[in-house]
């Protein structure tokens, strides 16, 4: 009880944050110029001024892996999933090149995912698409909803949007699954009681331990970890956040990793498409 | 048999005619009006070396968001939370023990997780598995371990 007003003093203390983002500029290859900072979408502007990058986070010689395809070891799953687009799978004897030529053609696709989708009656990401495909059009096994060939797809499918600005769609038939993913990022999950907020929102830029803090967006993703050495699908970034507040996770391709994932997809609307990116 | 056996045995360890330490279990701990309090969860007084190893520990694991000068050896301290020197110049012990035990209390919304509270959680886990609870859960730190903690934050004085 007795000093209850000197209690500011102890949280004055705390600061500023004591590793900001820094100010570096990111230029893959010396030609795709990536957005890494940009206004707030008019949804969030309570909330951050600036949207952020994960890449700003990250120390400078991560950093540079990334400003290089020859460096940055998440390109060799795109060239493996440039393999599988051109190789003929299933009953239908098809291939993802019989029907949308080379992976090029993908540019400006991964910027709008996750989207609405009329005929289905629902949003679909990315990886909900290329199962469609496989199962309905070439009449192939599904693959693994965050597997190693879907994370690569995907990574080959972002990699030819890089530098375009994400732009999800959040109203219209969508909103009510955008509404379902805004609930859960700011729900205080597990026995630790902590919400994607408490992090990403509330204490970006400070250090959890050793961790520093980023915004938590997803223009980078799928994201090439150094931590675990391998190409990493958003939601299964999701699902390990999840878990360190020490709670019952959500699976990939869930619905609700699938509104979490629109969601936080539109807190980046206006920064680059990154991926495949690299993060420690 | 078994049980009481070792009750007896253990009592009688512990002092032989004082009444076993009793435990406030998570449901029953009195807090006050201001998120307080006064009287010992576990009837045993803390051990502040022990404290000290549950900043950096376990469920504890306070260094991940906290800063204190004195742990800084310890290297990549949290700094989400005010820093703890001068904690006990700021607070009573009776504070103290509230903010461990649940600092949602005195500070409405914190991030600072509950450490002494055992339901009221949005999809529990089984510790850091990512697989439901099961069964009735156990506080993240036992009656011993807050006021271990306690006594150690009342040894952090501005110096
Ligand atoms: C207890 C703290 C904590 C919580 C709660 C948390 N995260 Fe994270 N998250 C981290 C840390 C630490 C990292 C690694 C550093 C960084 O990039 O921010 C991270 C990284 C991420 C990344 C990778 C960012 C990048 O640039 O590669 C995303 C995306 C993310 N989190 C989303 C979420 C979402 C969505 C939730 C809620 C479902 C969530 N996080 C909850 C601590 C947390
Ligand atoms: C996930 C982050 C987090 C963890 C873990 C955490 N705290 Fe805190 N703690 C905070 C925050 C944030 C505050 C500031 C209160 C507020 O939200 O206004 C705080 C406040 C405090 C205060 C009062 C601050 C002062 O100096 O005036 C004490 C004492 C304290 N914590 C002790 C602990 C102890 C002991 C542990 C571990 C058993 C712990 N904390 C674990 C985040 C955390």
């Amino acid at each position: 009880m007795k000093t209850r007003m000197l209690s500011l003093a102890g949280l004055l203390l705390a600061g500023p944050a004591l590793a900001d983002p820094d100010d570096d500029t990111l230029v893959i290859n010396g030609e795709i110029e990536i957005v890494t900072k940009a206004p707030a979408p008019a949804h969030l502007e309570d909330v951050f001024d600036t949207i952020i990058s994960g890449w700003h986070y990250r120390n400078d010689e991560t950093q540079a892996i990334e400003a290089d395809d020859f460096e940055n070891p998440g390109m060799l799953g795109v060239e493996a999933a440039r393999d599988d687009w051109f190789e003929v799978a299933g009953t239908g004897e098809e291939s993802c090149a019989s029907c949308h030529g080379e992976p090029e053609e993908m540019a400006g696709v991964r910027p709008v995912y996750p989207k609405w989708n009329e005929d289905a009656g629902e949003v679909r990401t990315l990886a909900m698409q290329v199962n469609d495909c496989r199962t309905s059009r070439m009449g192939a096994e599904p693959w693994k909803y965050a597997g190693d060939e879907m994370t690569d797809m995907v990574a080959l499918i972002s990699s030819v949007s890089r530098g375009m600005p994400v732009d999800v769609a959040i109203d219209g038939p969508a909103q009510s699954t955008w509404e379902a993913g805004r609930d859960i990022y700011y729900t205080r999950y597990g026995r630790l009681e902590l919400a994607c907020a408490n992090c990403h929102e509330d204490n970006n830029g400070s250090m959890i331990r050793a961790d520093h803090l980023s915004q938590g967006q997803i223009n980078g993703f799928p994201t090439y970890r150094l931590k675990n050495a391998k190409l990493n699908a958003v939601q299964s970034r999701f699902k390990g956040c999840i878990r360190d507040t020490m709670a019952e996770t959500f699976e990939p391709g869930s619905p609700e990793l699938v509104a979490l994932e629109l969601y936080v997809a539109s807190r980046g609307n206006g920064l680059s498409v990154e991926g495949p990116s690299v993060r420690n | 048999m078994k049980r009481i056996l070792t009750g007896i045995v253990l009592s009688l360890v512990l002092g032989g005619v004082a009444p076993a330490a009793e435990i406030v279990p998570p449901a029953d701990v009195p807090f006050d009006e201001y998120g307080s309090v006064e009287t010992s969860l576990s009837g045993t007084p803390g051990d502040p070396e022990n404290g000290r190893a549950l900043m950096n520990k376990g469920a504890g694991n306070c260094v991940a968001c906290h800063r204190v000068s004195e742990l800084e050896e310890l290297g990549f301290l949290g700094t989400i939370g005010p820093v703890l020197d001068g904690a006990a110049d700021r607070w009573t012990e009776a504070d103290l023990r509230g903010i461990v035990a649940d600092a949602k209390r005195i500070f409405p919304e914190t991030m600072m997780p509950s450490f002494y509270k055992t339901g009221g959680y949005v999809r529990p886990g089984d510790g850091f598995t990512g697989e439901a609870a099961e069964g009735e859960l156990a506080p993240l730190l036992t009656a011993q371990e807050v006021e271990d903690l306690v006594a150690y934050l009342m040894t952090l004085h501005e110096s």
